[in-house]
């Protein structure tokens, strides 16, 4: 227990018990972005992923719409404490984009239209818990939140969900991305309050 | 691998008023390692039967040593700026973790033009650059453009009017967009593409941007700004500032 503040009272004791430590509940969709929101039309808009050893697959927003859907109602945990609730998206599961692509990578390097990059292991994109969401409560994605296209893998803090993603690069190696050279934590697990390096 | 960053107990040594919703907290934090201007903390509040929470605050302040300055702005039945505003008492302990962020910073060895644009609390960060640009003396020219409701509302007023009038190279410009001070030329109203346009410096120039406030007006600056032919990755923005309930 860390050291009391006399007088502090607080709340939300029983207000939400399904949240991680250290964070409180919000109502609202916050926006965190390190720059400008970039403009990204979905006739310029593909996905990228590339193979340790160089071979390539692409999707067109076309190509993206005609793949198998799935409507993923998750919680989303922000380094910045917030968290929400019950969200509903729509995308592609990672499991069907990496069903035949040819690979013994470890890691996942994932590319954004802004430049941003994050970094993950390969295993925490698949079985289920990574989708490529293009909708958001009913709506097409808001470019504020990602839109055309952000990657979702909610299990983790939200820098990882990167927005307006272009590609992922499979590796044998980790290569920290861009948060993750700025002192935040190498993976980001907020059920073990993972947010900055050495956590 | 580094230890993870460490909780570290600090004192409050000081509470001065800003504003009737807005408070600056002076804290004494024994090992404090030091920070870059545009960085933030966690701050984290215990009661007395184990109950914590944590909110993250912008430090109003370049490093100073063991002493570090947080501006909390009031939110409405906010569960932790409240207390820290009015009811935190002088000598009594929180906890702090830091500095965070590296991304959003400033250093006053930087050579080139400094464009800062504050909506709101969202100047905190950017007041601890402009205070570490006085204290180094640094000559690279900095404007402040800082969009605020009603003259009551100014953070830190009487040294931004001093910094603005003493500093060389410095310029302040607060716009108001609901009630400006009685002899005010300028319309109130929110700040608009062609006004940036006319209080930043010409795109053609070297120019380095911070943009931070509530996420509908860093969204439209930095829209006005690549608009305005800036280049999107000189534009470096935060949501928020002295916010966090």
């Amino acid at each position: 227990m860390g050291i009391v503040t006399p007088g502090f009272r607080g709340r939300g004791r029983d207000s939400a018990p399904e949240l991680p430590p250290g964070q409180y509940l919000t109502h609202d969709f916050p926006v965190l972005s390190a720059g400008p929101t970039p403009h990204v039309e979905t006739d310029d808009w593909a996905l990228t992923v590339t193979t340790e050893a160089g071979a390539r697959s692409r999707w067109s927003w076309r190509d993206l719409l005609a793949l198998p859907q799935e409507t993923p109602t998750v919680d989303l945990h922000c380094v910045t404490k917030w968290s929400k609730l019950g969200t509903r998206w729509r995308g592609v599961s990672l499991d069907v984009l990496l069903e035949d692509v040819e690979t013994a990578a470890d890691f996942a390097l994932v590319r954004c239209f802004d430049g941003y990059t994050t970094n993950l292991p390969l295993e925490d994109l698949l079985d289920g818990q990574a989708w490529v969401a293009h909708e958001y409560d009913g709506e097409p994605l808001a470019r504020a939140h990602g839109g055309p296209a952000r990657l979702l893998v909610p299990h983790l803090y939200l820098w990882k969900s990167a927005k307006w993603i272009s590609g992922i690069e499979l590796s044998d190696t980790d290569e920290p991305g861009f948060w993750e050279q700025l002192g935040y934590h190498d993976y980001g697990d907020p059920w073990r309050e993972q947010r900055y390096a050495g956590d | 691998m580094p230890g993870p960053l460490p909780w570290l107990p600090a004192y409050l040594v000081e509470r001065r008023p800003e504003t009737a919703a807005a408070a600056t907290l002076v804290l004494g934090v024994p090992g404090w390692p030091g920070h870059l201007p545009g960085q933030h903390v966690d701050v984290r509040l215990t009661a007395d039967d184990g109950y914590s929470t944590q909110r993250s605050y912008s430090l109003a302040a370049p490093d100073h040593g063991a002493t570090v300055e947080l501006t909390v702005q009031r939110v409405a039945d906010g569960e932790v700026s409240p207390f820290l505003v009015d009811d935190l008492a002088i000598g009594d302990p929180v906890e702090l973790r830091g500095p965070v962020g590296g991304w959003f910073v400033w250093s006053p060895t930087l050579p080139t033009r400094t464009l800062l644009v504050a909506g709101g609390s969202g100047v905190v960060p950017l007041m601890a650059m402009v205070r570490a640009r006085h204290e180094a003396g640094a000559a690279a020219p900095m404007r402040l453009v800082y969009s605020v409701r009603t003259p009551d509302d100014v953070l830190y007023a009487a040294e931004l009017e001093r910094r603005g009038r003493l500093d060389e190279g410095l310029e302040i410009h607060v716009v108001h967009t609901r009630r400006a001070p009685p002899g005010d030329a300028r319309p109130t109203g929110r700040l608009t593409r062609e006004e940036i346009g006319s209080l930043a410096w010409p795109a053609t120039e070297e120019v380095l941007t911070y943009v931070c406030g509530p996420t509908g007006f860093v969204d439209q600056v930095a829209g006005d700004l690549v608009a305005l032919g800036y280049d999107d990755h000189r534009i470096r923005t935060e949501r928020f500032g002295a916010t966090g309930g």
